[in-house]
């Protein structure tokens, strides 16, 4: 499109730019300045109000010596690992059991996804309910005369993170379960016909030849439960509030504690940029491998 | 992502499956052992995903005495909806005794702006990525992208100052803004790929016609995107409606969304605790997003495949 008078590069395209401005807006001083801010901060003492004085690293020597700090970190990873393999299994597994060209798969599919409407508050507080020891699970099992039943998560320190788990597995499977579902789809019939000519077990047609095949939906659903590990939080505040003590506490639980209720911004900012590498980690090399190499349009 | 969504939606009903010809396994016995296993396993999972909403359920209509004494699991021997009336208007939450209407109404007032500016906001930038590309376009695109990423607890505190010098912070409005801005990565990402995947010609043509920036987006992309449209809505209200995080940052006891006050009457820790009233209260609060998901159905698969990259 050639212009006769050439107006000023700014102005070519004038009503895109002024449309874009919100996201333009959100991008540089939310994303960009807001992480900025508060990774500049964390080097500060900054407790009730953000302050510019710098103390190196205290703020994260301090952190990585604080009990509480650490027993989220070591929740974090034992949530962690858990939700990523028995997410990916069982999710797998439904998919697979609703690709068999069964009856009723709308209405199958539509049980297991339902919890992932609801929200983590919702899913906590029913699952505080059914973890219940007096009235609960392990209640009903001991009025049926096993007495020495003992099941109550949510009260025992030392299993507390798995009983938050078992919530968290409820709520995300449908979804893992749907991707895969979808990625189970996609691939050619084909192969499924090859397989069976050639006499393989359908077991070792799945794992040999189908999931080989589903690796980027592997990798993105990977991405997208890894983010939403690092994120936990209401889920905890709903059915534990990090108790028994401390004992179910995790990272996003430690910055929203230490910038709202000690008073100890500084911390908070700390333990935040902490989040922001963990995430980094994971984000970096699958954003290389995605987008990185080839330019996509 | 979203193509993969779509293909979601190939095989229809079970019946048409089994007419696709030879290609399927040879026909075999209802009761046959492969079926016993497949449904058998499917039952049993279905089972255990419906439990909690069955619990749920029940709990919130039997009386206190009868939950005291009785089995979660066993149906109500009488059925009481005084629980349901109870978590509706005189459950409290520190000293407001007014139950989870005020924090119903909170959140159809955040969540109703929130969608609406979110979507018209997000569906404008898709457009100009996809149609208007500017210079440095694809860089803040990117930085979007990657931002969506980032732990909302890096980026709490700079937005609580960002409030405060604007005024907006502890009111509904500000909530409106977060949810904005968070929504953007997501819903840029599900309009440009869309806009992206409409004829070129289109385009092309109103804009020999004479159609400017506006005329284009909303006499020719807005009518025929109508199907993105509603499963942005159906991400963001379900989205919005679950939030906790930004509820009870930004904003007050007497403007908490739905979701933080009904942690708040579960959670407190003074009075006697009423299961069933805080049961009751629980399915309130999660009968919004339920309601929308047994209605949009497959819509709603595409949403959260779309949604899903966002982590």
């Amino acid at each position: 499109m050639s212009k006769s008078e050439r107006p000023s590069r700014l102005f070519r395209n004038l009503n895109a730019k002024v449309a874009s401005i919100p996201m333009i807006l959100t991008a540089l001083v939310v994303f960009v300045g807001g992480t900025a801010w508060t990774v500049l901060y964390s080097f500060t003492n900054s407790k009730l109000l953000p302050r510019l004085n710098f103390v190196g690293l205290d703020q994260y020597y301090r952190l990585w010596a604080t009990p509480r700090w650490l027993i989220s970190i070591e929740n974090l990873l034992i949530y962690g690992v858990i939700s990523l393999v028995f997410s990916l299994v069982i999710g797998f597994i439904l998919a697979a059991l609703l690709d068999q060209k069964i009856r009723f798969e709308d209405t199958f599919r539509t049980i297991f996804l339902y919890p992932f409407a609801l929200s983590f508050i919702v899913t906590g507080l029913v699952w505080q309910w059914l973890l219940n020891p007096d009235f609960g699970i392990q209640g009903v099992i001991r009025k049926l005369g096993w007495t020495s039943f003992a099941f109550d998560p949510l009260y025992n320190s030392s299993i507390v993170i798995y009983g938050i788990s078992i919530a968290a597995l409820w709520q995300g499977t449908g979804l893992i379960m749907c991707l895969m579902l979808a990625g189970l789809r996609g691939i050619d019939e084909d192969i499924w016909k090859a397989a069976r000519v050639d006499g393989i077990p359908m077991w070792k047609t799945y794992l040999f030849i189908i999931i080989p095949m589903m690796r980027p939906v592997f990798i993105t659903t990977l991405v997208i439960i890894a983010s939403g590990i690092v994120k936990v939080y209401d889920l905890v505040v709903a059915q534990t509030s990090g108790g028994p003590g401390i004992a179910s506490e995790v990272p996003a639980k430690y910055v929203y504690d230490y910038m709202f209720f000690a008073q100890n911004l500084g911390q908070g900012f700390a333990a935040s940029t902490m989040m922001l590498l963990s995430v980094m980690i994971v984000i970096v090399p699958w954003a290389y491998l995605e987008f990185g190499g080839r330019k996509r349009v | 992502m979203s193509d993969q969504a779509v293909s979601l939606s190939a095989p229809s009903g079970a019946g048409h499956a089994d007419a696709s010809g030879p290609s399927g396994p040879k026909p075999r016995h209802i009761f046959s052992r492969r079926n016993i296993f497949l449904y058998g396993t499917l039952i049993v999972a279905a089972l255990y995903y419906l439990l909690p909403l069955y619990v749920m359920i029940v709990t919130s209509l039997k009386g206190m005495p009868e939950i005291r004494l009785g089995n979660i699991f066993s149906p109500p021997l009488e059925i009481t909806f005084e629980p349901w009336v109870k978590a509706w208007s005189t459950a409290c939450t520190g000293l407001n005794c007014d139950g989870l209407s005020r924090g119903f109404w909170n959140s159809v007032r955040i969540t109703v702006p929130s969608v609406i500016l979110s979507i018209a906001i997000a569906s404008v930038n898709g457009y100009a990525l996809a149609n208007w590309r500017f210079k440095g376009a694809d860089t803040f695109f990117i930085i979007l992208i990657v931002g969506a990423f980032i732990p909302y607890q890096v980026m709490i505190y700079p937005i609580v100052i960002i409030l405060r010098e604007i005024g907006l912070y502890g009111s509904l409005s500000g909530l409106v803004v977060v949810h904005s801005i968070f929504g953007m990565p997501i819903l840029t990402l599900l309009f440009r790929n869309y806009f992206t995947s409409m004829p070129e010609e289109l385009f092309r043509a109103a804009r020999v016609d004479g159609a400017g920036f506006w005329g284009i987006y909303l006499r020719i992309m807005l009518p025929m995107s109508l199907p993105i449209f509603v499963v942005a809505v159906i991400l963001q209200v379900t989205g919005i409606w679950n939030d906790f995080l930004f509820g009870v940052v930004y904003t007050r006891p007497d403007t908490y969304p739905m979701t933080v006050q009904l942690n708040n009457i579960v959670n407190s820790v003074q009075g006697v605790k009423e299961y069933n009233v805080n049961m009751a209260a629980t399915i309130l609060t999660g009968l919004v997003p339920l309601v929308i998901y047994f209605i949009s159905g497959r819509l709603f698969v595409r949403g959260i495949a779309a949604g899903a990259v966002k982590g």
